[in-house]
């Protein structure tokens, strides 16, 4: 009986019980909201946390920084767009597929950068980066250029997702953009608990051990360029579903959705929200989707007071939001 | 053929002196305190839209590209005083964010209260270009290379005759045998990030009246300055006027024979060819890490 | 009896100084072989050498007769080679135990779809490993520390926790880098009986240390460098009768005073 209450008490301090209530408030959060405009917001953070959590895997636990992430989110984006729209393949036969590529791709790249430490690694990242986006600009035959591309919408087991339709299930009816939000809040769920699982796992030791002392990994035996590579992949696979998701959820994409800026974004997510900790980039995620809307008020001055807030989140809780709260709370009640 | 030639390697340079600049200001400040400084770029930027506004003023161009130069010096000193040193023991990436966060800042500053529109300023001479060899040389090409080859050299000479340089060079050498030695350190690094941000501006400045500027003009130029350093090895001056040059002549050569299209793209290529062969830039250091 | 580990003609060069020169030496397999000198002889740099950190100028290195001469680190480790660092190596993003735990890597299967799924075989291996761990920590003294983070364990346990990571690769030779530098009397005590339980496991131990009280006890055989080259070999009795190493370091040699006072 006591040995019970201590298993559950276990599992609601593990990482796993913050999965369960992630699911909880994901599940809850169509009674808070009403609209289709939150529905959207939710929707778009649900995909960017996504991407960070998998960046997260990348940055906060293997301590290899990429200013260059957008570029697989891109990739993702536009493979789904030129291979439902070119070559016809079905919207999930062309995400597995960008998934598959962008994850071959980013091995083939991984291997001659990873070897790269600190700055000259960010560097090279960053490089990637922006030959992508000026890639993506410049081929216009196959990308559109600058003016983007449109996708259709997604279909699942041969029904289709439209942001515009309305489903009927089990006597209830939904629409598209409700069943969008579910679609992604699952896709985070999902996202989260592989993460969980890579984290907690002998592969997740190495990965950590990367960030915490390379020469210590070494030794005990982690080949670390392998491994490097190997959460490289990980965490572009991510982004790759992620973009892909996104491009036939808003129907159209542009280049920026490889752009430095937005590489620049995904980096900021994970290190305001707390690097190293899942949720804490979940949260990220959610603030930068949410600031902008907040930040309409200032007008001219969004940027101002955006920047601002960065530095300031920055200086005053360096090891990011989540963790620099949690660590206060501890320190509070001992 | 010829002419073409020589016209390209003429403007590359001139452009190759702008990210040399550029690239030393990055230099400085990595020296001094290993920040990558994001917002480099926007010193440029202030040089430039600062110049462009207090000449708006009424105020003569000489007398607005001081106050431009001084603006920019004082917000790279405030940059350190209130944004670096506050976070000095962060890590690496928190670092990298805040100076993000800083030039998204500045970048906005100059939105709001500058506005959004490009503008020009008018060439340093009357004579707009020279004609040598059926190529065409514009002086400001001339006036840019002179005056980058005066801030090179004068920054060599602080740095090997002047006190407050031969304190920042102790300082980035050895932080805490600086502090022993009676240097107050924080002074200096902020010192440093001024120097770095006046080099930014003086570039931001003159490359303006061929170039354009407006409030977002420091994002790419920022850029290619950091890959121009990285290009030298982060950290080496010598290695960040090479890599200036080469980023500039490269670019150039692609516009002229190749294509302008991915003009743009051409530093970062060959950063990453570079970074392939030497991971520690063309000038780093190559020692065995200590275990 | 026969070599586990031979270095033959091995030099490392930084830039101009010889930090190692043309050293040779073999450890016997099932022995406590300590390597002492003053501080900067370049003991360390031997390690780092032996353990594929640093790739040597010039010789060779052989581990169970096979050339294992600038191999990578993880397959020497791979091969049975483990050692501790005499300026700390650890995660200190992790946890005591998940430090102890990197050390079974090569045990575990690592395969990333297994660990994206929690494949019920990873999880159970992880268990026992999980158990395993604990009981090193145990077995080296730090058996207070079993849910602690690394970051906040003092320095003496970090230098125990090395040796129980490094003993969770279950090595044939363990190499210790000044394991007693910076421990109180009792600990060292400690410390000495945990290389005895060790070498009484079989597994060779190669010792760098400057507490000679230690070494003597515990040595089957000594070996003395300075600047990088061989002064002197032997056993413990050997060794203290060595008028060259008496005059050079052990006789009241004021380097090793020095290194005694400052255990870099
Ligand atoms: N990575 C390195 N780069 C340059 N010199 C080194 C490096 N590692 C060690 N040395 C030099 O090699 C010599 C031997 O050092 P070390 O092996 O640490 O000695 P010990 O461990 O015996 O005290 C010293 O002179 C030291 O400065
Ligand atoms: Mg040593």
């Amino acid at each position: 009986m006591k040995e019970a209450r201590a298993m559950k008490k276990n599992i609601l301090i593990s990482p796993y019980g913050g999965l369960l209530l992630l699911a909880l408030i994901l599940a809850l959060m169509p009674l808070a909201v009403s609209n289709d405009f939150h529905y959207d917001l939710l929707t778009k953070i649900c995909l960017t946390a996504t991407v960070a959590v998998g960046l997260n895997l990348l940055v906060g636990y293997a301590g290899q920084v990429s200013l260059g992430h957008a570029a697989f989110y891109g990739a993702g984006a536009y493979a789904s767009a030129i291979l439902t729209s070119q070559y016809n393949l079905s919207p999930m036969v062309a995400l597995l597929s960008a998934a598959a590529g962008v994850g071959v791709m980013a091995w083939l790249v991984g291997r001659p950068i990873l070897h790269l430490k600190g700055h000259y690694l960010s560097m090279a990242t960053l490089g990637l980066g922006v030959i992508a986006a000026i890639v993506l600009n410049n081929e216009e035959q196959l990308t559109g250029g600058p003016d983007g591309v449109g996708l259709p919408p997604l279909s699942l087991f041969g029904h289709e997702l439209s942001v515009f339709g309305e489903y009927q299930f089990a006597g209830l009816t939904f629409t598209g953009v409700e069943l969008w939000y579910l679609l992604a809040a699952a896709v985070l769920v999902i996202a989260v608990l592989l993460a969980l699982n890579i984290i907690d796992s002998p592969l997740g030791r190495a990965l950590r051990a990367l960030h915490g002392s390379e020469i210590a990994a070494q030794v005990a035996g982690v080949d670390t360029a392998k491994y490097k590579l190997r959460v490289f992949v990980i965490s572009a696979v991510y982004a790759s579903v992620a973009g892909s998701l996104y491009g036939h959820y808003s129907g159209f994409i542009t280049p920026t959705v490889a752009s430095f800026e937005h590489s620049i974004e995904l980096i900021t997510i994970v290190v305001l929200g707390g690097m190293a900790s899942t949720f804490g980039v979940i949260i990220g995620a959610a603030i930068l989707v949410l600031i902008p809307q907040f930040l309409t008020d200032f007008q001219e001055l969004e940027m101002v007071v955006f920047g601002a807030i960065l530095m300031a989140v920055m200086i005053f809780l360096p090891r990011g939001l989540l963790p620099s709260v949690l660590q206060r709370l501890q320190r509070g009640a001992q | 053929m010829f002419s073409e030639f020589f016209q390209f390697t003429f403007s590359g340079i001139t452009l190759g002196a702008i990210y040399a600049l550029v690239a030393l200001g990055f230099t400085l400040i990595y020296n001094a305190s290993h920040v990558i400084n994001f917002a480099q770029g926007e010193f440029l930027m202030i040089g430039g839209m600062g110049t462009v506004v207090l000449v708006g003023t009424g105020l003569p161009l000489p007398a607005a590209m001081v106050g431009a130069l001084v603006l920019a010096t004082v917000a790279g000193i405030l940059l350190h005083r209130l944004a670096i040193a506050p976070a000095r023991d962060a890590d690496v990436v928190t670092l990298i964010i805040i100076t993000i966060g800083a030039s998204i800042f500045l970048r906005g500053l100059a939105q709001f209260f500058w506005g959004k529109e490009y503008h020009a300023l008018p060439r340093f001479s009357a004579t707009e270009s020279l004609s040598i060899g059926g190529a065409t040389l514009l002086t400001q090409s001339l006036w840019i290379l002179g005056i980058a080859v005066v801030l090179v050299v004068a920054l060599a000479m602080f740095f090997s005759r002047s006190k407050l340089g031969k304190a920042i060079l102790a300082t980035s050498m050895n932080k805490d045998a600086a502090r022993l030695a009676g240097i107050k350190t924080q002074v200096i690094l902020g010192v440093a990030f001024g120097i770095s941000a006046l080099l930014g501006a003086a570039a931001g400045l003159i490359v303006t009246p061929i170039t354009f500027t407006a409030y977002d003009v420091g994002i790419m130029l920022g850029l290619k300055g950091f890959v121009a350093a990285a290009i030298g090895g982060l950290g080496s001056s010598t290695g960040a006027v090479v890599g200036g040059l080469l980023l500039g002549l490269s670019e150039a050569y692609t516009a002229g024979y190749i294509s302008s299209d991915y003009k743009d793209a051409v530093p970062f290529v060959i950063i990453l060819a570079i970074l392939f062969f030497l991971p520690n830039g063309l000038f780093g250091s190559r020692a065995a890490e200590r275990v | 009896m026969s070599a586990l580990l031979s270095v033959t003609n091995l030099s490392k060069e930084f830039g101009g100084v010889h930090a190692i020169e043309d050293l040779s030496f073999e450890v016997q397999r099932g022995h406590v072989h300590s390597i002492i000198g003053p501080n900067g002889a370049g003991k360390t740099t031997l390690f780092n050498l032996v353990t594929g950190l640093y790739q040597p100028s010039a010789g060779a290195v052989t581990l169970g007769g096979r050339d294992i001469t600038g191999r990578a680190p993880h397959k020497l480790c791979e091969m049975g080679m483990a050692r501790t660092f005499q300026n700390l190596q650890i995660c200190m993003n992790m946890s005591a135990l998940e430090n102890v735990m990197l050390g079974r890597h090569r045990h575990l299967g690592s395969g990333a779809l297994a660990a994206m799924l929690k494949l019920p075989g990873l999880r159970k291996a992880d268990r026992h490993c999980r158990e395993h761990c604990r009981e090193l920590m145990t077995f080296v003294g730090c058996g207070d520390y079993l849910d602690h983070a690394a970051s906040a364990m003092p320095y003496g346990a970090l230098k125990r926790l090395e040796i129980a990571r490094a003993l969770a690769a279950e090595p044939d030779i363990l190499l210790l880098d000044e394991p007693a530098a910076g421990l109180n009397a009792t600990e060292t005590e400690a410390l000495k009986s945990v290389i005895q339980k060790i070498a009484g496991k079989g597994i060779t131990v190669v010792l760098v240390e400057h507490d000679m009280k230690l070494v003597m006890n515990v040595s089957d055989h000594l070996l003395v460098i300075s600047y990088g080259r061989k002064l002197a070999e032997g056993t413990p009795e050997q060794i203290r009768e060595h008028p060259e190493v008496i005059a050079a370091y052990l006789g009241g040699g004021t380097r090793e005073r020095q290194a005694q006072e400052v255990p870099a």
